[in-house]
């Protein structure tokens, strides 16, 4: 099982380096990267390319680390007495399977992603070390131990609010997702635009990486917005022309608003751009 | 051979455990990288660094290991006249040094003359009206590495040995200065958590659970209210001196959003008098009185300057001392006004602390703190938040 990049997804060659690294070695890939760079379309993009199912925990500050495994429904099992089901006298019925059970259990390989894991409680990832290691865990209700049938191949991403604990990183592979360059961008854009027409590309990517220089932004337009930005550009047909003008920095781009999501951000770029007019 | 590369790693402080190592080489075994030396470079850092700040050490560390086996053209250019090095000492960092070294004689000049210029600039606009002769802390600290792009983006085809000449990691490191995730730890510190008196509400989903569990008898759960007992005002110093510490500030402002529920900032200049304001674009229109935030926001507030405490000592001293407009009263009657009404406080200061002793402003101010002052380093927010959490 190679990587290689897919039709809707540009993976630069360390980045793909470390994803096949994480499948021949059977280690979890944590991802970190600005936002907006693809890290969750990552897993997507794998499991589609590779042929495998995708299993996605998205995790919020109340996950805990035993939601991915299993859930013990005691609420049906007390609703099932009351009626006098014969289902109540086995606790198996009760049992809920997380993701990771699911995923232990698949007759194929496949993919795990647990989405956002510094959204949890900074002891979440402690709560897994073993699982992820092991790729086992016990059910204490029914006393069993599972094991994975075939080791899942696991992402993690993070957006760096919160330290990840020393043991859990020492576990995974990490892989930082630069924000691209000029030419990554272009091929980016390539596949999501195959017939963008080049002048519009070429002025709009230097208005986008215009902007990113910008100092003081609040948040810095990201990949992301920048399809989005082109995807808006298309669909009102905005001649490259319209872009050009940007060059003298005088005019501010149609449509910032896609690229500028915040108010303060968008009144100080028109503010410079105000200013750069008035110096000409 | 590796072995001696994974000791080199760890002399050069990067925190690689054995684990990791024997990961490594089960990689190489495995074959899971080729035999270029930029795949080994991709799939060592994969493996033995699991934090972006610590890709720029990762990379020095390997470049230095490596130099040998790699020929890096422009290295063995020579190094121009003495005297040209001594200055160079005087003004550049190492890690800049290091990058200068990779280019040849005229765009060195260039470089330098430029650097040169900045610095002068920066002298003039400085801190004049402070009287600190001579090179001013301003002008050290407002070198921007970033600043200077002395590779230049025409630097050639992008191989993996560019990228850690590039080091292009290297403002993600946070052992340099106070970056906002050092920031969110240290305050941490400050959100406590508390679950402090007697059970005082039905946990719902506890009392189910329970009474599931105990097959249909009902069972009550209570457990005691969660809340986040930290709340914080933010009094943070714009404009002014402080223009060389507004990223900073900024960074430690946006870690505090994420980390109370409770927090409310208001900017100033210099120095509190009768009114702050929040929003910079309309600081003269919307003005607060400080006197109805006294009224409004109760004791257990804790309060949080953040400033450098560096004017001239009539603007804390003396009515109608401020700078900007006519106050009627002194600022320090403000301060302690601010003091009384908030015991629990704290002012965090971007100078470094060795300098302090020479602001007659900062001294003032200190002692209307009650030396409450700390710097704005991880070990000096650890003091101001300890001290802040402290029961008064």
């Amino acid at each position: 099982m190679r990587f290689e990049g897919s039709r809707d997804y540009v993976a630069t060659p360390d980045l793909m380096l470390a994803v096949n690294a994480a499948i021949k070695l059977q280690r979890p890939l944590l991802i970190k990267g600005e936002p907006g760079t693809g890290k969750t379309m990552l897993a997507e993009q794998v499991a589609e390319a590779l042929g495998l199912p995708l299993l996605q925990w998205h995790i919020k500050s109340t996950t805990k680390a035993q939601q991915g495994l299993y859930e013990y429904d005691a609420v049906s099992r007390l609703r099932d007495s009351q009626l006098g089901d014969d289902r109540v006298k086995d606790i198996a019925n009760y049992i809920v399977k997380g993701v990771l059970w699911q995923a232990f259990e698949s007759e194929t390989p496949c993919v795990v992603l647990i989405d956002e894991i510094d959204k949890a409680d900074i002891e979440f990832p402690n709560d897994l070390l073993r699982e992820l290691d092991r790729m086992e865990f016990h059910v204490y209700e029914t006393r069993k131990t599972i094991q994975a049938r075939n080791r899942p191949i696991v992402f993690i991403t993070s957006n760096n609010e919160k330290e990840l604990p020393d043991a859990f990183l020492r576990r995974c592979f990490f892989h930082y997702i630069r924000f691209p360059d000029r030419d990554t961008m272009q091929r980016i854009v390539d596949v999501h635009f195959p017939d963008l027409k080049k002048d519009l590309l070429r002025e709009a990517l230097e208005v986008f990486f215009g902007l990113r220089d910008v100092p003081g932004l609040k948040k810095k337009p990201s990949t992301s917005e920048l399809i989005d930005w082109l995807k808006l550009l298309v669909a009102e047909d905005i001649p490259p022309e319209a872009l050009r003008a940007q060059d003298q920095r005088a005019v501010v781009p149609p449509l910032a608003g896609a690229l500028l999501k915040n108010e303060q951000d968008l009144h100080l770029f028109e503010r410079l751009v105000f200013m750069a007019r008035n110096n000409r | 051979m590796l072995i001696d590369f994974f000791l080199h790693l760890k002399a050069s402080k990067l925190p690689v455990s054995t684990r990791e190592f024997l990961t490594l080489l089960e990689g190489l075994r495995d074959g899971v990288c080729g035999h270029a030396i930029d795949d080994f470079y991709f799939y060592a850092r994969t493996c033995l660094v699991k934090d972006e700040s610590r890709y720029d050490r990762f990379d020095q560390a390997f470049a230095a290991y490596f130099k040998g086996v790699t020929e890096i053209p422009g290295l063995e250019k020579e190094l121009p006249e003495e005297w040209l090095r001594a200055m160079m000492k005087k003004h550049l960092s190492p890690e800049e040094k290091a990058q200068l070294e990779k280019l040849g004689w005229d765009k060195l000049m260039e470089e330098f003359r430029k650097r040169l210029e900045e610095q002068k600039g920066r002298h003039q606009g400085g801190s004049k009206w402070i009287g600190t002769g001579g090179k001013s802390p301003f002008g050290n600290g407002g070198y921007h590495p970033e600043g200077i792009r002395v590779g230049g983006e025409s630097a050639g085809n992008r191989t993996a040995i560019k990228v850690w000449e590039k080091r292009e990691y290297r403002n993600l490191d946070d052992s340099l200065e106070l970056g906002t995730r050092n920031i969110k730890v240290a305050l941490r510190r400050l959100r406590r958590f508390a679950r402090e008196g007697a059970a005082d509400e039905l946990d719902l989903d506890g009392t189910i659970a329970a009474t599931a569990r105990n097959a249909g008898w009902l069972d009550l759960m209570m457990r005691p209210e969660r809340h986040n007992a930290v709340k914080v005002l933010l009094f943070l110093d714009v404009g002014g001196s402080m223009d060389d510490h507004v990223k900073a500030c900024e960074e430690l402002f946006s870690a505090c959003r994420a980390e109370f529920k409770h927090l409310e900032h208001f900017y100033f200049h210099n120095c509190v008098y009768e009114s702050v304001w929040r929003d910079s674009h309309r600081r003269h229109a919307e003005r607060i009185p400080v006197h109805d935030l006294i009224h409004k926001y109760g004791p257990d507030y804790k309060l949080i300057f953040v400033g450098d405490a560096t004017m001239s000592p009539y603007e804390i001293l003396h009515q109608h001392g401020s700078i900007e407009h006519m106050n009627r009263e002194p600022g320090a009657d403000w301060l302690r006004r601010l003091l009384d009404a908030w015991p629990a406080a704290a002012w965090l200061n971007p100078e470094p602390e060795r300098l302090w002793p020479y602001r007659q402003s900062i001294e003032i101010i200190n002692n209307i703190m009650a030396q409450r002052m700390y710097p704005m380093t991880l070990e000096g927010l650890e003091r101001a938040m300890r001290q802040l959490s402290k029961k008064t």
